[in-house]
């Protein structure tokens, strides 16, 4: 599914911001990704959703190196990734519903097919009522979870999460664990990038600890379970 | 639900709001210009099919007879290339001259020489000289007036103007082409975040392309339906002007119908150089992205 052998990682001339990570995760597996700020969390995601090439190190994404796979060939594996920011990246001119959609859109479907799917996924994340709402009359936390909705609306093979329940309160973050448990039992591999350590401790997966740019594993990584 | 919306905010970039003004100006200016080179080109065609088709022959006053002006005429259509041989009345050969010495030349003693109008058969090549030797066998001071030798001139004239105005033509085009491209640029650039996340998500370069495109399709056709009204409205307003004026060289200040549609070219061109333009900037903006 996905797998990093020696990947360093540095912008420009700068140091290295990842040294010689290496990890492979299986299929459906599920993941914490743990670290302090400025660890390289968000550079070792950005190198799992192909938003980055490694400096060094092979990436290998769905069983293709990253690096030898052809540019014209990328958006498809992009559209397995679901991904949610740190910052949401919602798109203030469109509705929540219309940002939901949108990896629907890039992906070609027609709205007639998405347009319920989408209304349904909002309404379990406790959106039903602000579906026409634009994300800059959402509080933090309704703009999270229409991140995550939009995130998980096409069923990615790879989910991957930067501080998904930051702006929650924990009974929408537990909530909101089981949206991804729930996708994670069908199949799609999760790793979340998290300061919450209860929550770590209490869901129990395996976990990917960065700590200056190098990386050390916690748990077994092909295990859905913990370790 | 969401097809009536662009994914990137247009309606929030500054910089697309003069477009369609830079397009108006650039069509106005354009179908001005086209519509000049047409008619200068109607004019010279005019010129090379009615006056460089025919010859007069000129027979001084004082040697001018009834006789020898029929000799000259059958001497003409017996020459090859000439297709109809025409005397003019001595009447409407003053009649020539009323313009420039009023109606009284009519009926005055003005000497005035006899005239014979041939027309030569499209493609044929008669030599004046030579013309004029043949006939000075029957009259020697006759003369052969070849209207091609002064109307060259003009004509090289003519046929310079109109590609002046196909030059100045590709220059608004070009600048129409430099308007877009900074316009486009400067799009990415503040859409660079939505952009990118497009991007991520897996859209294709042309899937984002398009959105540009469509785009600069909407702001060029404002802009060109603008321009092209102005600009027609200033040609209805000359042809007006100038219904009154008739002369053989200047050229008449009217456009026949597939004149009008192929003015229309140019605002369509417009369009397309936008959209056309836009696509080929975004596309090549893209490329640099991972």
């Amino acid at each position: 599914m996905l797998r990093f052998e020696n990947v360093g990682m540095r912008y420009g001339v700068g140091p290295e911001v990842l040294r010689d990570v290496s990890f492979a995760l299986a299929p459906g597996s599920f993941h914490f990704l743990t670290g302090s700020s400025g660890a390289g969390k968000t550079t070792l995601l950005k190198l799992m959703y192909l938003a980055l090439r490694p400096t060094r190190g092979l990436v290998h994404v769905f069983g293709q190196d990253s690096s030898m796979t052809p540019r014209t060939e990328l958006p498809d594996l992009r559209q397995k990734i679901g991904v949610v920011f740190q910052d949401f990246r919602l798109i203030n001119h469109l509705t929540a519903v219309e940002n939901v959609a949108l990896p629907l859109r890039v992906g070609g479907a027609k709205h007639v097919d998405v347009d319920s799917h989408v209304r349904e996924l909002l309404s379990w994340v406790g959106l039903g009522e602000r579906l026409d709402a634009r994300p800059s009359t959402l509080s933090g936390g309704q703009q999270q979870r229409v991140a995550i909705a939009r995130a998980v609306i096409n069923r990615p093979r790879l989910l991957l999460a930067d501080e998904p329940t930051g702006n929650v309160d924990d009974r929408i973050a537990v909530r909101l664990m089981h949206l991804f448990e729930e996708l994670n039992k069908t199949g799609t591999t999760v790793v979340i990038a998290t300061h919450n350590n209860a929550l770590v401790e209490k869901f129990g997966y395996p976990i990917l600890n960065l700590a200056d740019g190098e990386l050390t594993i916690r748990g077994k990584l092909d295990s859905k379970g913990a370790s | 639900m969401f097809n009536q919306h662009s994914d990137l905010p247009f309606e929030r970039d500054q910089s697309t709001r003069f477009l369609p003004w830079i397009v108006a100006l650039m069509v106005f200016l354009g179908t001005l210009m086209f519509a000049a080179a047409l008619l200068v080109s109607d004019a010279v065609n005019n010129w090379d099919t009615t006056l460089t088709g025919r010859m007069t022959i000129q027979v001084p006053e004082y040697e001018k007879s009834t006789d020898d002006t029929q000799k000259l005429a059958e001497a003409l259509q017996a020459t090859k290339g000439v297709s109809s041989v025409r005397i003019i009345p001595d009447a409407e050969a003053r009649a020539l001259l009323i313009p420039w010495l009023g109606e009284g030349v009519v009926g005055s003693g003005l000497p005035v020489p006899s005239l014979i109008d041939i027309e030569i058969v499209p493609g044929s090549k008669i030599d004046p000289v030579l013309l004029q030797e043949r006939l000075a066998e029957i009259v020697p001071h006759v003369a052969v007036d070849d209207h091609r030798s002064w109307l060259s001139a003009l004509i090289t004239l003519a046929r310079s103007a109109e590609i002046l105005a196909f030059a100045i033509l590709a220059l608004i085009a070009s600048a129409a082409v430099l308007a877009v491209i900074f316009t486009t640029r400067s799009g990415l650039a503040v859409h660079a975040s939505v952009i990118e996340l497009l991007h991520q998500m897996g859209a294709r370069d042309a899937y984002i392309a398009s959105q540009f495109q469509i785009q600069a399709l909407m702001l060029a056709l404002r802009g060109g339906l603008v321009g092209a009204t102005a600009a027609t409205i200033i040609m209805l307003f000359f042809g007006w002007i100038g219904r009154g004026i008739e002369s053989a060289f200047l050229p008449t200040l009217s456009l026949s119908l597939m004149e009008w549609l192929l003015l229309l070219l140019v605002p369509a061109g417009a369009i397309v150089i936008a959209m056309l333009t836009a696509r080929l900037v975004v596309l090549r903006a893209l490329e640099r992205m991972p």
